[in-house]
């Protein structure tokens, strides 16, 4: 067994034996209970080992800073906060050896927390800038019941980056955490999200990772109340000998609670690789639930590679919705043909397709000139593609 | 004043990696300007494929023959330079562009037809007008091209790229199929108001004579096996209305 300790089943209802879930709910904060992974693992075959300099095998010393930029309106506080904070680790436990690492040696943690009751007029912006060196982190970023808010991580720089960042969405709240990975070539980054969404609560994950030599993020959801809705959606732009790996786990551990995940991205170039890997577990005894995920690779050149794995595990007959979809291509030539009938030159209509495809999702982002930044991100990484 | 000449075109429809089959074996058609000719025929007689094969769809190769505006082959041509030289196709199945804004989609369509950029308010007006035109809500400019619309909505836009766009020659591969009455004659007075200036000429497809109500053919052709089986004025439309198709089914196989 990978993930040694013996988390109390969220879903347990008393009743003796379940079946046991063979997807990672279960995990441990203390690094030594996780072997050094050889790639051989489940969860580690896809990442490329060797380029994690040292995340997984202890080596890695904690040696780099960053640089924290936050922009936040009336309502929302932000600390910095030492080890013993109580409100670290309490949305979930790291599930692999590199996020249970960065919580065994993270010196200092940042927590954001949204006022009860407090919709916020504007976004609240995190600017993390790497400078340079290994650096282990946890974020924790608290909204409180009927709070409504939009956070942004924009993440630039240069490092060796591992962390987990703890999201908890209160009663009736609303969140949209927009994660953007736009590290500089060299960054490796393994990040793990934990989000315990709460009765009637939406949260919204967007994830947009483009920069980056390897990154590995694992978006998770729990629900802690009935009426709980998440929506994960991700894009990624990667280019030549980049790795963009995304691992998301919804656990509908309750009944009536509902997921989406929509994770798009586009490849470009020599061992340009991409891997999503969607868990989701519908638990023993529920009902209700409304479950879909659904991943798209769109592959511009010939020399990429995608490994895209839906896992579904449902432990009752009662739901609602439950589905998957998974398509992996290159630009679709009739796409192309409808825009070039009417008289637009090829490049511009593969511009024009390739700037669609990722608008569909941008356009789920709720503030516009969030939109626009994003969009403006992803321009200048297709420029260098085109 | 253009002529629109299809000469000896045959072409092959591309099923599988080394799978085809011909499918049009020798079409001859004039068409000049200020003209409307009617293209009728059974279903599977290859209508369709004619009107593909000339805009260039990459599922059909080109196997012999030429088709000419004002004695230029456009089969030289790629996509964009036929579209550019000024052939429009109304699809029948308009493609569904995800993420692609009508408005931008026309903006960059008009833009390259033309040559130059119109201005954004001038368009903008233009658009709104010609969109008011066809009954097409304005918020569809914001969306999606094609993105879930009706078939009669796409149909609509069809013709509203059509207006837009100012062709020499127009091929409408069916677009009366699936419309009701009240968008048939929406969708028919937007191709007579292209029509109006006398100026574009029109490769009128369908099965079926409805249309011919509402835009009037000066030539009616009956499409069989892959190429053209009679000619006639617009009285052999009433021929086929009452007869049917029948007799060149017969005749094909």
């Amino acid at each position: 067994m990978t993930s040694p300790s013996i988390e109390p089943k969220a879903h347990s209802h008393g009743l003796g034996d379940i079946p046991f879930s063979k997807l990672a709910t279960h995990g441990s904060f203390d690094v030594n209970d996780f072997p050094v992974p050889n790639g051989r693992e489940e969860e580690w075959r896809f990442t490329p080992i060797r380029r994690l300099k040292g995340l997984h095998d202890g080596s890695a010393v904690a040696d780099g800073t960053d640089k924290l930029d936050v922009d936040a309106p009336e309502g929302v506080t932000v600390e910095r906060v030492g080890r013993d904070d109580s409100r670290i680790g309490k949305a979930g436990f790291p599930a692999d050896r590199v996020v249970a690492q960065a919580h065994t040696s993270f010196e200092e943690a940042t927590v954001v927390t949204v006022a009860q009751g407090k919709a916020l007029d504007r976004h609240v912006t995190i600017d993390r800038e790497a400078q340079g060196g290994t650096r282990f982190d946890q974020y924790v970023i608290d909204v409180k019941p009927l709070a409504e808010a939009v956070i942004v991580l924009n993440q630039t720089g240069t490092g060796v980056r591992a962390g987990s960042v703890d999201v908890h969405v209160g009663e009736g709240a609303r969140l949209t955490l927009v994660s953007v990975q736009d590290w500089d070539g060299d960054t490796v980054d393994v990040t793990q999200h934990n989000a315990q969404v709460a009765k009637d609560a939406t949260f919204k994950s967007i994830v947009v990772t483009l920069g980056g030599d390897l990154v590995r993020l694992s978006p998770k959801v729990a629900y802690t109340g009935r009426g709980g809705n998440a929506e994960l959606h991700g894009l990624y732009f990667t280019g030549d000998g980049q790795h963009h790996e995304h691992r998301s786990l919804i656990d509908h551990n309750l009944s009536h609670t509902r997921s989406r995940v929509e994770y798009k991205g586009a490849l470009s170039g020599k061992d340009a690789h991409g891997v999503w890997i969607g868990d989701v577990i519908i638990g023993e005894g529920t009902t209700g639930t409304d479950s879909y995920e659904h991943n798209r690779n769109l592959q511009l050149t010939d020399d990429t590679r995608v490994d895209s794995v839906p896992n579904l595990e449902i432990f009752t007959g009662e739901v609602e919705g439950a589905g998957h979809a998974a398509a992996s291509g290159r630009l679709d030539d009739i796409h192309l043909f409808y825009l070039r009938s009417r008289g637009i030159p090829e490049d511009e209509a593969r511009r024009l397709v390739i700037r669609g495809y990722f608008l569909e999702l941008i356009n789920r982002i709720p503030v516009e000139q969030l939109r626009d930044d994003i969009m403006a991100k992803v321009e200048r990484k297709l420029a260098a593609h085109e | 004043m253009t002529k629109f000449e299809i000469r000896g075109l045959r072409a092959d429809v591309l099923i599988g990696e080394d799978e085809r089959q011909e499918i049009l074996k020798g079409v001859d058609l004039t068409i000049n300007s200020g003209e409307t000719h009617a293209i009728m025929g059974p279903n599977g007689s290859g209508k369709s494929t004619l009107a593909y094969a000339i805009a260039g769809h990459p599922r059909y190769e080109i196997t012999e023959g030429e088709v000419l505006v004002d004695g230029e082959n456009i089969l030289e041509m790629s996509v964009d330079e036929r579209a550019r030289a000024g052939v429009f196709l109304a699809m029948q199945y308009p493609v569904e562009v995800p993420g692609v804004s009508m408005s931008n989609f026309l903006r960059s369509s008009v833009t390259a037809v033309r040559g130059e950029a119109p201005k954004l308010r001038q368009f903008s007006k233009e658009l709104q007008g010609a969109m008011k035109d066809l009954s097409i809500d304005p918020t569809f400019a914001a969306r999606g091209v094609n993105e879930g619309f009706s078939g009669g909505e796409k149909k609509r836009h069809e013709i509203l790229q059509l207006e837009l766009l100012k062709p020499k020659v127009a091929i409408l591969d069916e677009t009366d199929s699936g419309l009701d009455v009240d968008a048939l004659k929406v969708v028919s007075e937007g191709v007579n108001r292209a029509k109006a200036g006398g100026e574009m000429g029109v490769m009128l497809i369908t099965h079926y004579t409805r249309i011919l109500n509402y835009v009037k053919p000066d030539f009616v052709h009956v499409f069989a096996n892959g190429r053209v089986a009679e000619s006639g004025g617009p009285e052999l439309a009433d021929t086929l209305e009452a007869e049917g198709y029948e007799r060149f089914v017969k005749a094909g196989a």
